[in-house]
């Protein structure tokens, strides 16, 4: 696959691997290929990749691999990613509560769209969104797919404290918060569900490249699963399903 | 055997190299600001580099130990005290059970480095003993330390004869520095102009910098389109241009990815100096090669 990759420095530790400048699935779809391959080489001296939206930032102890020699590899790795084959998509079934004390700005919502809030939770409960990446705090998930339908700009001013779980809409994305936080997204709902958990063995719930899913549940069942969850007999689903080329 | 906090100082947090793994997931490193302070403090003490120590900024406060250790103070000059007598800093000191340590404001330099023998024994958070205070977890629950606060002290002061030779001379802390860095990733974001005031104009620290990101003033750097990049990765040093043309390194407590251009990033070995500025102290930026700066970095290894 052709690919229009730039190398650039980021430090004496660092390379940014750009595949674009666009917030695009297929862009996306490289960065991942790209974190995989560098994965299965075992190629020594990789301290850690952090994948966003269209560019790998590998992070390297010069100490062991040059500059030189990783700028080869990665341009040979490039040269002959695996995307665009048929891979499997691994959604993570999410469950969310949505309206309620957990959504408070649904009204606003259903004003600003001329939708009815059983429209809204529809369309948002609709889409598998992708994970582009993650960022911010840890386990924000930065997910594409909103439908333009429910598309909301940010709160003029900024919540000082959105709740551990909130669901919520800003701009053209979608997201949750993994942790008590200020924000300026719309809240629409809220999830049980912990995306981040130090105490975990696996902290994080999900990875870019990534699917997730949203399901309606009553509050009934909100507070069921956060008592299963306090107690480790709960896990959100995961489907998998072979991704249409 | 333990660390009692009479008082805290100005932010003390107990931290190590960081926590690393999980940049992938959106999980800040943390870790000390002042990586060769930190590794001459638990080289001093007999540690391997990685054992967590405190670290103190601006006014370091005081402790009491309640067991004997050995303790190494490197980094700003705080003006130490052990029982009301001047403390040295760079090499092994002996504490006794009830010695209590005292510092005031950090004379030059901003964060001073304190070890214990053994460590901070605090439990290690996916896989380390840093302070996330953003995340509120790691050190010492997850927080600044406050006045009452009793952090395990990880061995004794045995060993100390083997190591009570050895010592390092005292960094100084120019309140003018020059910072070298490696151009990118978004240096074609600016105009030719901008790149010139970047490399040729003054900055100064500014009161808003803290472990997250030094933010500095100084003439505005012109960008050809706004600031606004799709969000990427970034490295401690980073040097993200605002909206407003103003710089910010992004320093220990960075957030893994961030929406500002990246004019470029300083080298690691001139990453200590600027973790060392104190507000007020002022900026030159110098370009050099990413070989240059490998090389500066390979230099500054061997401490």
């Amino acid at each position: 696959m052709k690919t229009d990759l730039r190398l650039l420095p980021a430090g004496d530790s660092g390379i940014v691997a750009e595949f674009g400048n666009t917030i695009d699935p297929l862009v996306n779809d490289q960065v991942q290929a790209l974190a995989d391959a560098i994965h299965s080489t075992g190629l020594s001296g990789i301290r850690e990749l952090i994948p966003s939206f269209r560019s790998l930032l590998i992070l390297y102890d010069p100490g062991i691999l040059s500059y030189q020699k990783l700028t080869e590899t990665l341009k040979q790795l490039s040269s002959s990613l695996s995307c665009g084959v048929q891979k499997e998509k691994r959604i993570h079934l999410i469950p969310c509560c949505y309206g309620s004390h957990f959504g408070p700005d649904l009204s606003d919502m259903e004003k600003a769209t001329g939708l009815s809030r059983e429209e809204i939770i529809a369309i948002h409960s609709g889409v598998d969104y992708r994970i582009y990446m993650l960022g911010f705090l840890p386990g924000f998930v930065y997910l594409g797919g909103l439908d333009k339908r429910i598309e909301m700009p940010r709160l003029s001013t900024p919540r000082v404290k959105i709740p551990q779980g909130a669901v919520g809409i800003g701009g053209s994305q979608t997201g949750v918060y993994p942790l008590d936080s200020p924000g300026g997204w719309r809240l629409i709902g809220g999830t049980p569900v912990d995306f981040y958990d130090p105490n975990r063995p696996e902290p994080v719930l999900c990875k870019a490249g990534e699917y997730i899913r949203f399901v309606p549940i009553s509050s009934c069942d909100y507070y069921d699963i956060r008592q299963q969850q306090a107690k480790g007999l709960y896990q959100p689903e995961i489907r998998t399903e072979t991704e249409a080329v | 055997m333990a660390v009692k906090v009479i008082q805290p100082g100005a932010l003390t947090t107990v931290q190590d190299l960081g926590r690393f793994g999980y940049q992938e997931s959106g999980m800040q490193p943390c870790g000390v600001m002042d990586q060769r302070s930190y590794a001459i403090a638990n080289t001093l003490v007999g540690n391997q580099n990685g054992e967590a120590a405190l670290e103190l900024s601006l006014f370091g406060g005081s402790y009491q130990f309640d067991a004997p250790c050995i303790l190494a103070l490197t980094g700003a000059d705080m003006a130490p005290s052990l029982n009301r007598k001047p403390c040295p800093m760079n090499r092994a000191v002996r504490i006794k059970s009830g010695d209590v340590l005292t510092f005031g404001f950090a004379k030059s330099g901003c964060r001073t480095y304190l070890a214990v023998s053994g460590g901070i024994d605090v439990p290690p958070v996916m896989g380390s003993r840093s302070t996330n205070l953003k995340c509120r977890i790691g050190g010492f629950f997850g927080r600044a330390l406050k006045a009452g606060d009793v952090l395990p002290v990880g061995r004794d002061d045995s060993g100390f004869e083997e190591l009570k030779e050895l010592w390092y001379s005292q960094p100084e802390y120019p309140d003018h520095v020059t910072l070298r860095v490696v151009e990118g990733p978004q240096a074609d974001y600016f105009t030719s102009s901008g790149l010139d005031t970047f490399y040729s104009e003054a900055y100064t620290v500014t009161q808003e910098s803290d472990r997250m990101g030094c933010r500095l003033d100084g003439p505005a750097i012109t960008i050809c389109h706004g600031s606004d990049i799709i969000s990427d990765g970034i490295v401690f040093g980073s040097i993200q241009i605002t909206s407003a043309g103003r710089p910010i390194i992004l320093m220990a407590d960075r957030q893994t990815t961030g929406g500002y251009a990246k004019i470029g990033t300083v080298c690691t070995a001139d990453l200590p100096v600027i973790a060392q500025c104190q507000p007020g102290a002022v900026i030159h930026f110098k370009k050099i090669s990413v070989e240059e700066a490998q090389k500066l970095l390979q230099t500054s290894r061997t401490i």
